[in-house]
């Protein structure tokens, strides 16, 4: 077992702490120490699969425009097959320059975000300036390739405005950092990298960036068991995050985009074919 | 003794016989137990309704007939956890003493949303070997709005405005969803006063005692105002 000090918090055990300047002298929960004898093994006989389930499943989707970057987001969490929750919130507020997403493990994602939260406060008090996207999102895989092959599950979308523009970044359990443009992650991800892949253009205006996302996670949500709930959309821009819609129930975009298609439900399409 | 060669391999997963080898035919111990119940808590403005069963099971033996799965932890705030019943006891006493420091050193009580995450921070520490625990963690907000917090076994939580947790969460969150969000029902008439909520969950109790068999005997209802905490318990099949 490795010999665990309770005041490195957050850091994973193969980071070496440096300076003992913690005030920090109470007792605080520290981060997780992973334990290489594995438990799952009588978990999964005597516990049946409720320890094992963690809240997983969802349809999260970025991208970068002309305007800044679009996010949109699901808001389903599923444990096993019974729904625990229609109304999450899988776009964590990390401050007011930077936004990250939620998915796999909805534990995993929402205490490391947080702690990013508490490191980019942290290093704006001690250096005067903001911490760019790019070293937030390097510092998370940082501590995620700590924890490799642990089991942690975490996919989740990193972006956010800084004094080079607003970039997007996409981070993985596995240590994975990727930069791009378009991201969609998630069950549902297939069915909205569709609709993205093809509507998108770098010249969008902010409305048809929304609708897209909108649409995108709507049809997700359709085909996706595992997706559902509402849509939530924010949008990045120089100044900071703009949330754009807080909770839009895809049952009433199904109705509308149907009628759109010219289907009213009044049942008169189902006798045109008949006869 | 002597052992033959064939019988002998029936007990190794390959057929070299080496120590790293050895299949044990028992079943592992586990640490983990269910002991399973139902809890639920609802908010509404003014106040907050926690209620659960007093039922302590273990497999099909029945441990306790009056345990209770209530905590209130401050004033405001009350933790009602299904699963595993020592880690419960373990959690609560971790709770109760960090927020009796908090106290100490702050002159005021922790707020429902210090403890909400609190708990999460603590039930993350142990992600690699979780409490088995499945908590609520209801109370009053600022404006002595109630809302509850939902959680699962490592953390991850949500604020909402009722929840279930325990055996019978899949028979209850449905009927509540029903009558409390107006789900799926054209005349919306969702119910407004304490005594309208506090018959729907005696109901949902009686329903869920009916068809799950680690619910029942008492459930035991703890209200939560700006006012004081009242406690009741009402009586519910003990088979």
């Amino acid at each position: 077992m490795i010999d665990f000090d309770p005041s490195t918090f957050g850091l994973a055990h193969t980071y070496q702490k440096e300076d003992k300047d913690e005030i920090n002298t109470l007792k605080m929960p520290s981060a997780p120490q992973v334990i290489y004898r594995t438990l799952n093994g009588p978990t999964q006989t005597n516990g049946g699969n409720k320890l094992n389930n963690f809240k997983h499943g969802t349809t999260t989707l970025g991208f970068v425009f002309k305007e800044g970057i679009l996010l949109a987001v699901d808001s389903r969490a599923s444990m096993g097959s019974f729904l625990s929750s229609e109304q999450v919130r899988k776009v964590i507020e990390i401050n007011e320059y930077l936004l990250g997403t939620m998915a796999g493990g909805a534990a995993d994602c929402q205490y490391w975000l947080a702690y990013l939260a508490n490191h980019c406060r942290t290093y704006e008090l001690k250096n005067g300036s903001k911490l760019s996207v790019a070293a937030a999102s390097k510092f998370l895989q940082g501590i995620l390739i700590g924890y490799k092959n642990s089991g942690l599950s975490m996919g989740c979308m990193i972006a956010g405005s800084d004094l080079s523009g607003q970039h997007l970044y996409y981070i993985d359990n596995d240590g994975m950092r990727l930069k791009g443009d378009i991201f969609s992650v998630g069950s549902g991800s297939t069915y909205a990298y569709g609709v993205l892949d093809n509507h998108y253009r770098y010249e969008m205006s902010l409305n048809e960036a929304v609708e897209l996302g909108i649409r995108a996670i709507y049809h997700a949500t359709h085909r996706d068991t595992a997706s559902g709930g509402v849509v939530r959309v924010y949008h990045i821009h120089q100044n900071g995050w703009t949330k754009v819609h807080d909770g839009i129930d895809v049952v009433d975009l199904h109705y509308q985009f149907a009628q759109q298609k010219g289907l009213v439900g009044d049942g008169d399409e189902a006798k045109q074919r008949l006869f | 003794m002597y052992i033959p060669m064939n019988e002998m391999l029936k007990h190794f997963k390959q057929d070299v016989p080496t120590m790293a080898n050895i299949t044990h035919k028992s079943e592992q111990w586990s640490p983990y137990h269910d002991n399973s119940g139902t809890v639920l808590a609802v908010g509404i403005p003014g106040a907050v309704i926690v209620a659960g069963d007093t039922r302590l099971s273990n497999g099909y033996n029945i441990m306790s007939r009056d345990a209770t799965k209530l905590s209130q932890l401050t004033d405001k705030c009350v933790l009602a956890t299904a699963g595993q019943y020592a880690d419960f006891i373990a959690l609560r006493k971790f709770l109760q003493q960090r927020l009796q420091l908090y106290e100490f050193q702050n002159e005021v009580q922790a707020s429902t949303e210090t403890v909400a995450h609190l708990l999460s921070r603590e039930l993350y520490s142990r992600r690699f070997f979780p409490y088995y625990t499945f908590n609520l963690l209801a109370g009053l907000d600022e404006n002595n709005h109630g809302f509850v917090y939902g959680y699962d076994a490592i953390g991850s939580y949500d604020k909402m405005t009722y929840g279930v947790q325990g055996s019978g969460q899949e028979l209850v969150v449905a009927v509540l969803d029903n009558q409390l969000k107006g789900y799926n029902k054209i005349n919306k008439t969702i119910p407004q006063t304490r005594e309208e909520i506090l018959d729907i969950i005696l109901d949902c109790f009686s329903c869920a005692a009916e068809r799950d068999i680690h619910t029942g005997d008492n459930v035991e209802i703890l209200i939560i105002t700006s006012a004081g905490t009242e406690r009741l318990i009402k009586p519910l099949r003990k088979d």
